[in-house]
């Protein structure tokens, strides 16, 4: 069974569903509409919007074709389970096709389809940018739109770093924390964002030092421990437990974002 | 220009930072500040400030007065008590206009010294414990007048004091300033935070720090604090006891597991060198003629130079620890005051152990207490006794080639010729006790 998206989740963990997640500009335009849970579960934990394929008509420009949003990325579905005839498939491919055709070129384009249906896509390499295979884990399908679209030059994403109450714009450098601006030494910001950036995850002292401090200080790893006590200082008390001591090992800040669910 | 660089300059335009203030120390340990505008922010960041020298103590030199003061840009902090939290500042090191470090500046004396133990595997982390007084105003002309009769402990709910910790802590929590503990002291108005360790360079910015956002807040509520040693007669003054460590690439230098105390090899010649120097190294962690009218018997302060577990008034105490933090096992020089330069301070300290260290020191054995207190006693035993006075400290240490050193030509010879002032206008002195003790009968 694939995992589970944890935004998506109604009974997620506190800390993760205090998250809120900043739309992107992002739209894609799906098929079928509604799309499959996990699909939609995915765009929305990653703050994408989504919005039919098929609603506007093929052929029309995408800037005049109707009310909803002009979609930016496509993810369409097929062969999963049965939800689209082969009449419906034909016409997302031809709807593709005027897509990709129109200046300026609609991508990412993402197709999702059984493992036995992939000869299927043989004659058409120029109407996608990826595929991938259902059944799916969540994580690969986020990896994926991901990179697709840090490819196409649209990885905005990455200007945020969140976690729960955490916020770091890596653009201007501001950190915020439950809304208030947390004011940092630069040190204490860079530390800040590479365990915000991989929550959940574990990290040695002297990883850290070398991944965020880069070279010999004068504090060796004992560094890494007054930084740690530093921010938590400066995030007070209510926050200072999302960075965790990890006896013996390091440090990290709270969960993965990825939580498998069974 | 360099990501921190960058950082210091988003983070003036984000946070609409309209004043940023350039710390430096003089050589007294007095805190100073250039402040200069989010449009020169640029220009300081990447060529530094000029500005002339003479007017700051220890900075003169006869051939050329213009000095660089060279922001740090990683030190860059917003000061959140100061208008409206608009105002921030970076700790400077401060360049001959050659660019050569400036052999005045003590946080550069400082990091030489860091970089020499670190050359060695050590580095030196620091713990100080902060003692001060608050009073109803600063006025020399009377007795300072204590804010409440509170004492140790005290819980008292309604004093202004309290109130004021509380605000500062949180104050100095906002800046990144891990408090420890904090508690009203033995005397009356006097009170103490401890830090949180951190490596010695950042403890002596937030030293300099520390006494800033004390005497501003306790100003704010139209109060004064006061770092003065000795400020009151018959009560305990105010010292700043050194939690002092070394650790190699991870682990804790002074720990050893099993051995007595806890104490490493390692731990015991530093301690060793500490308590060979100790004299030598006194008129820089006491650096004023008051800083000796608290060193004296009957109240915690150390006069012998002694160490041991318990005993309370020995100059190098050795707190107790978990066993299974091996972290914390450390030594606590008892000698310094809050009145002195925590850069030099740090500088001779560490000088002076890495020498026992170095050179294998002996650590003599715990000291208890004494069959016979005597001054002849003491010294039979073997013990001897920090300096008295200001003018004794400066005798020793003119002799020590440690201390010139450590602190560099420049700095050891104007350190003795102002102290040496400072003392000579003290001996000119007639005191009210002289008048009290001596007018009537003679």
């Amino acid at each position: 069974m694939p995992a589970t998206c944890l935004r998506g989740d109604a009974n997620a963990n506190p800390i993760a569903s205090q998250t809120k997640t900043m739309m992107t500009n992002e739209v894609f335009g799906v098929s079928p509409a509604p799309p499959p849970t996990e699909i939609a579960a995915c765009l929305n934990d990653c703050g994408h919007s989504w919005t039919p394929l098929l609603a506007c008509a093929a052929g029309t420009d995408r800037a005049t074709a109707s009310d909803a949003p002009n979609p930016t990325g496509v993810i369409a579905v097929f062969d999963v389970d049965d939800s689209l005839g082969r009449d419906a498939e034909d016409q997302v491919w031809d709807r593709l096709r005027a897509l990709r055709d129109t200046e300026p070129r609609l991508e990412p384009v993402l197709i999702v389809l059984p493992a036995d249906r992939l000869d299927q896509l043989d004659d058409k390499r120029e109407l996608f940018d990826d595929f991938i295979i259902h059944p799916f884990a969540n994580r690969e399908l986020q990896a994926r739109l991901d990179h697709l679209l840090w490819v196409v030059g649209r990885g905005d994403r990455d200007e945020i770093v969140r976690y729960g109450p955490i916020e770091l714009n890596v653009e201007t450098y501001q950190a915020q924390i439950g809304r208030r601006p947390l004011d940092l030494t630069y040190m204490e910001y860079e530390l800040l964002r590479f365990l915000a950036s991989n929550a959940g995850l574990v990290f040695s002292r002297e990883v850290l030092l070398n991944r965020v401090w880069g070279y010999e200080y004068y504090g060796g790893a004992r560094t890494v421990d007054v930084h740690v006590r530093r921010l938590r200082a400066k995030m007070g008390e209510e926050h200072a437990h999302l960075i965790q001591t990890i006896r013996s090992v390091g440090y990290k800040l709270g969960q993965g974002r990825w939580l498998e669910s069974d | 220009m360099e990501r921190s660089q960058k950082y210091v300059l988003k983070a003036v335009e984000e946070r609409n930072v309209k004043l940023i203030r350039l710390w430096f120390t003089d050589v007294l340990g007095q805190l100073k500040s250039v402040a200069i505008s989010p449009a020169e922010l640029d220009t300081a960041l990447d060529e530094g400030v000029h500005f002339d020298g003479s007017a700051i103590d220890g900075f003169a030199r006869t051939n050329e007065t213009d000095v660089l003061a060279i922001p740090d840009a990683t030190s860059f902090e917003l000061l959140p008590w100061a208008d409206d939290g608009s105002t921030a500042r970076m700790f400077c090191n401060i360049q001959n206009t050659d660019g050569t470090p400036f052999e005045g500046d003590s946080r550069q004396v400082l990091k030489r010294n860091l970089d020499q133990a670190q050359q060695e595997g050590f580095s030196f982390f620091v713990a100080p414990e902060m003692e001060f007084f608050y009073f109803a105003d600063g006025d020399p002309t009377h007795r300072p007048e204590p804010l409440d009769s509170g004492s140790y402990f005290d819980l008292t709910t309604s004093d202004v004091a309290s109130d004021l910790r509380r605000e500062t802590i949180s104050v100095l929590e906002t800046m990144g300033i891990p408090v420890e503990y904090s508690f009203h002291e033995d005397s009356p108005s006097q009170h103490e935070i401890d830090l949180r360790y951190t490596d010695a360079m950042t403890m002596a910015d937030q030293i300099m720090t520390f006494r800033l956002v004390v005497r501003e807040l306790a100003l704010e509520r139209g109060r004064y604090a006061s770092f003065m040693p000795k400020p009151l007669l018959g009560v305990q003054g105010s010292g700043m006891h050194l939690h002092l460590s070394l650790f190699d690439a991870n682990t804790n230098a002074f720990h050893s597991e099993g051995s007595e105390h806890s104490l490493s090899p390692t731990a015991r010649k530093f301690m060793a060198g500490l308590l060979v120097h100790a004299r030598e190294i006194t008129a820089v962690t006491n650096q004023l003629v008051n800083s000796y009218k608290r060193l004296v018997h009957g109240s915690e302060a150390p006069v012998e130079i002694t160490w041991g577990t318990s005993n309370r008034s020995a100059l190098i105490r050795v707190p107790h620890t978990k066993p299974d933090k091996p972290s914390s096992t450390r030594i606590e020089y008892r000698a310094p005051d809050p009145a002195c330069n925590p850069y030099l301070s740090f500088s001779v300290i560490l000088a002076a152990g890495m020498k026992g260290l170095r050179e294998n020191y002996d650590l003599p054995a715990e000291f208890f207490s004494a069959s016979d207190q005597t001054p002849e006693g003491l010294s039979r035993q073997g013990i001897q006794r920090l300096p008295h006075s200001l003018a004794e400290a400066l005798d020793v240490m003119e002799n020590s080639s440690l201390v010139r050193d450590a602190l560099g030509e420049h700095i050891f010879e104007w350190f003795l010729r102002n102290k040496r002032d400072e003392w000579q206008s003290y001996k000119t002195q007639v005191s009210q006790w002289e008048l009290a003790r001596y007018l009537p009968s003679w």
